[in-house]
């Protein structure tokens, strides 16, 4: 298969953080960025055709996602599909925001939503993780209320890979009557996910985490839950969000979906996790003081997260980089305000490890040898940074 | 004899109403470094998240969080450049 992305001298491990978009994916997208076939609401015969394309690739996410093709609402981002997800679910059909239950160690696409809820007026219940950043369905039943709307909880931490127990926390949803909004980026092809068996209401999906191109994204809706628009225009995507949608990337969505369900079919979650397993199993080996965050067996297959005692991710980064190894400390947020993050706070983390937090995330072109050259680089980086307790600048 | 609060004055405000976390603490990094060590400055903000936020990042930061006041669901942070 042609290799996507980086320089082949280069290892990349930040496929969280962004995914080289597919080889395959970009040759479906280029004649609809060539030939006119752009906007699926135009009256002439290339709009009819821009329309098919479209419903195809609604079909296509529909069809990975586990639910029905008319419940897909086409976004440009993970982040507005979480947003239209909690935002169009609690202040619908009220003159005040109701009660939402999530956890503190969601995407802050997640936590912004809901602090602006409680900003408004509504109830927010930010039920805590384990140290491993699991959340307890237990807890979560008891903080569900007569008006709580929505129920909102990842499927995976992506900041420590931890899978949530989600099956355990459908059940208490489903019988409870409240729907259950899942952002399923890091986990949405490879892991088992389907919203109609599993009980899933609504599902964010991300294009770019799945190999394709960014600035798409969707939101899976179970038919009959209804949301307050946040997006007003001309009534595309159902009305629920207007704006000519960008045909290119969503075709390119479509197809990365495709791709996606049909590598899970063919063992590229386990090939991962191998590769996962090496990297793991050969930092503890050699560093001292390098201990795994999040689940050591319930967790993403592509991800490894870690923190170091004695030394600080930006120093350990930048030495990387220029060794040319590209990883990340895990939360953009953290990385850009010198704050330890949200999610390392919220797992209880020693202050001592909370700076030396490092992220590697594999992804379909990872190679036995790139771990194996991150397991040669690393060690004696984190020894030099170490041994001089270099102070990083902020 | 009363002794009389002191009052601090700050040597500049920001007003970071309306944004949410990063914002806040990526606003006050960037106010300090344009203030001299010792010098105080007011930040609100009505982010739920900003009180942790705050606290931690003076932690990490070293610099010197004063004071915590909060009116309306504005906080108000009072932060001391240390550094």
């Amino acid at each position: 298969m042609e290799r996507a992305g980086a320089a082949p001298d280069r290892v990349y491990f930040d496929y969280a953080g962004f995914s080289p978009v597919d080889p395959r994916v970009l040759a479906v997208m280029r004649p609809f960025l060539e030939a006119g076939i752009g906007n699926p609401s135009a009256p002439h015969s290339l709009g009819s055709e821009a329309r098919e394309s479209l419903e195809a690739a609604r079909a296509k996410v529909a069809r990975l996602v586990g639910g029905a093709a008319p419940g897909v609402i086409f976004t440009s981002c993970a982040t507005e599909a979480n947003n239209l997800a909690i935002r169009g679910v609690a202040l619908r059909g009220g003159d005040r925001a109701r009660h939402v239950v999530t956890s503190a160690v969601e995407h802050i696409s997640v936590l912004n939503a809901c602090r602006d809820l409680e900003k408004a007026g509504g109830a927010v219940s930010m039920l805590s993780a384990d140290a491993e950043g699991r959340v307890d369905p237990e807890a979560l039943r008891k903080a569900l209320r007569p008006e709580t709307a929505l129920v909102s909880i990842g499927a995976a931490c992506a900041e420590v890979g931890t899978l949530q127990p989600l099956g355990d926390i459908a059940r208490i949803t489903r019988a409870a009557g409240v729907p259950l909004h899942v952002d399923a980026v890091g986990a949405l092809g490879r892991m088992p996910m389907a919203c109609e068996a599993m009980g899933l209401d609504l599902m964010t999906v991300s294009s770019n985490d799945l190999y394709g191109p960014p600035g798409a994204g969707a939101l899976w809706v179970r038919p009959g839950i209804k949301l307050l628009p946040q997006m007003l225009g001309g009534g595309q995507e159902g009305g629920y969000r207007s704006g000519t949608e960008n045909l290119p990337a969503l075709v390119g969505l479509g197809v990365a979906a495709e791709l996606m369900r049909a590598e899970a079919g063919h063992g590229e979650p386990a090939r991962l996790a191998a590769l996962r397993e090496r990297l793991v199993e050969g930092l503890a080996a050699t560093i001292p003081d390098c201990r795994l965050t999040g689940s050591r067996t319930m967790r993403l297959p592509h991800h490894a997260s870690f923190v170091l005692r004695g030394a600080k991710a930006d120093g350990v980064l930048l030495d990387l980089d220029l060794c040319g190894v590209a990883a990340s400390s895990g939360s953009a947020c953290a990385q850009r305000t010198g704050t330890p993050s949200h999610v390392l706070r919220a797992i209880g983390c020693a202050p001592q490890e909370m700076e030396g937090s490092l992220c590697f995330t594999l992804g379909r072109w990872s190679t036995l040898a790139e771990v194996d050259a991150v397991l040669e680089r690393l060690p004696p980086i984190v020894a030099r940074l170490r041994a001089l307790a270099l102070p990083v600048p902020r | 004899m009363a002794t009389e609060a002191k009052v601090l004055i700050p040597d500049r405000h920001i007003d970071c109403i309306g944004l949410f976390c990063p914002m806040p603490i990526v606003k006050t990094r960037e106010a300090l470094q344009g203030m001299s060590v010792g010098d105080l400055l007011a930040m609100l903000s009505d982010d739920p998240a900003s009180d942790a936020d705050m606290r931690s990042w003076c932690r990490v930061t070293g610099n010197e969080l004063l004071e915590i006041s909060r009116e309306d669901g504005v906080y108000r942070f009072l932060v001391r450049k240390t550094r």
